[in-house]
């Protein structure tokens, strides 16, 4: 098949930084083709492709990132998580046989929190999504919904109990999306969330959530363990999404009130032509 | 011994250690759980916890002087600490002996289907299309119990009751799809799959939901 120059150009995470092999390395996937990724005895990190040639790389949130192509723009900042007193989260890679636009998806939708994280990130009879504010940002050229808020009976490890919870969700690059959400040892600061995903397939991914939290009492294992009882909740539903594609074009899927993020994502998509992973209206 | 406050080292994720949860939550005891970073850190192969379980291996269940380190020990030890013996099966020496089978039939599912859910989700090594061929010969033997089972009018592995044989059995059966490995095939499975998640103070893990069905409508505001 031959892959859209726009998913060529654009950064994809593909390793744990603080996990490298020396060389030569781990082999992985990236858009169906192998590549490799080690850290060298100087301490730089280094990716090949499947011919050997060195990829571009950038070692940020704690994970590895490179580029089949050339990207215009470099790799997203998410300023809010610098601050040196920020927790800084590494969850570990958990593979989904799913689209990795269906995982972002997922990751964007709080409609579904009642019913997947019931009695955590949702609960009966508290399953209406209030009204929101989606735009496509111009100058930097990303996906972000605000003024997001939803009742919660535990929105994080450190949450005592129940409460409205608001959140903000971000698009940063194809497959990266970051969410902010009310920090319950701060309530002036945002929790930063994000999960990277690693493009292995069109129809199979691996992905990285990353946390930067304001939270110094609960033990690193325990905030692992709540992420990924949050996203391995989602992984088998995920797996049983069809068409396996993400569709791009109204028609396949009829969205509602609440899916006005997923909307959004899914036409900044098109826009893009950022076609890995989707189906269009052609298929 | 003070079984006031049991403790178990579990991860999340683990189908054995949910096996020990799920076995607390329905005799209604208590445990006080400590999370261990199994993935992505490999806190349970670090010394330290060694010190705790040599073999390196999660759930580890403490009370006291005692320490256990497998789930199937685990089940038996809370089952006799809350009295509520029925889950042992009758113990008629059929029945005694019928769960220990189960027992040991458990840890085939965990190096087979368990194996399989392993390596399609957290990417540990396994010759993936040998351990999930073992895992379908599992799934096959429990579906020709359960259906004889169900033509005798009972739905569980031994007896008429749940037992820890269930319990052992039930999370990587449950689990099968996370491995590549479907259930479609197997309606006596699914049967015995819903009547345990439908037991009072049942509890789930992430990649086992609960039965929303079975909750109560919610009120109309």
């Amino acid at each position: 098949m031959t892959i859209a120059r726009a998913n060529l150009d654009a950064w994809y995470p593909v390793a744990m930084a603080a996990d490298l092999p020396p060389p030569p390395g781990r082999t992985t996937q990236m858009l169906g083709q192998d590549i490799r990724v080690f850290r060298g005895l100087t301490g730089a990190v280094g990716v090949t492709d499947a011919t050997g040639q060195p990829l571009q790389v950038r070692e940020r949130f704690g994970h590895v990132w490179t580029s089949p192509g050339s990207p215009v723009q470099d790799l997203f900042t998410i300023p809010e998580a610098e601050p040196a007193d920020r927790r800084l989260v590494d969850c570990g890679v958990v593979r989904v046989k799913c689209s990795p636009l269906r995982a972002v998806e997922n990751f964007l939708d709080i409609a579904h929190f009642p019913f997947v994280h019931t009695d955590i990130l949702g609960a009966e009879p508290h399953t209406e999504v209030n009204r929101y504010e989606v735009k496509i940002r111009e100058d930097s050229d990303e996906v972000w919904a605000t003024k997001v808020t939803f009742y919660q009976p535990q929105a994080a490890k450190s949450a005592a109990g129940g409460g409205v919870t608001e959140y903000m969700y971000r698009v940063a690059a194809p497959t990266a999306a970051v969410l902010y959400k009310t920090c319950p040892a701060r309530p002036e600061a945002w929790d930063v969330i994000a999960i990277f995903v690693q493009p292995l397939a069109e129809d199979l991914c691996d992905v990285w959530p990353w946390m930067a939290l304001y939270d110094d009492i609960t033990p690193q294992a325990e905030l692992i363990a709540f992420q990924q009882m949050i996203f391995l909740q989602d992984r088998s539903i995920l797996e049983n999404q069809i068409p396996r594609l993400l569709p791009l074009d109204p028609g396949k899927e009829i969205p509602t009130q609440a899916d006005m993020t997923s909307v959004a994502y899914r036409r900044w998509l098109k826009r893009r032509g950022l076609t890995y992973g989707a189906l269009s209206v052609a298929e | 011994m003070n079984s006031k406050h049991i403790i178990l080292h579990d991860y999340i994720l683990s189908a054995s250690c949910y096996k020990v949860r799920l076995m607390a939550a329905l005799l209604a005891q208590k445990l006080t759980l400590r999370a261990v970073d199994f993935h992505p850190g490999r806190e349970h192969r670090s010394l330290a916890f060694r010190v705790l379980n040599p073999a390196g291996t999660l759930p580890v269940l403490v009370d006291g002087d005692l320490t256990l380190t497998e789930s199937t020990a685990m089940l038996v030890y809370l089952v006799r600490l809350s009295g509520a013996t029925d889950w042992l099966g009758d113990q008629t020496p059929e029945s005694a002996a019928q769960v220990q089978g189960w027992l040991a039939f458990a840890a085939r599912l965990g190096s087979s289907l368990g194996a399989a859910r392993l390596h399609d989700m957290l990417h540990f090594p396994a010759d993936i299309d040998a351990v999930r061929a073992a895992g379908v010969n599992c799934l096959r033997e429990l579906e020709a119990t359960l259906t004889e089972a169900r033509l005798m009018g009972r739905i569980y592995l031994v007896g008429p009751g749940p037992t820890i044989a269930d319990i052992a059995c039930f999370p990587n059966v449950a689990l099968a799809p996370d491995g590549g490995v479907g259930l479609d095939d197997f309606p006596s499975v699914r049967l015995w799959l819903r009547a345990i998640r439908s037991l009072e103070h049942f509890i789930e893990m992430p990649g086992i939901h609960r039965l929303h069905e079975l909750k109560p409508e919610p009120e109309r505001a």
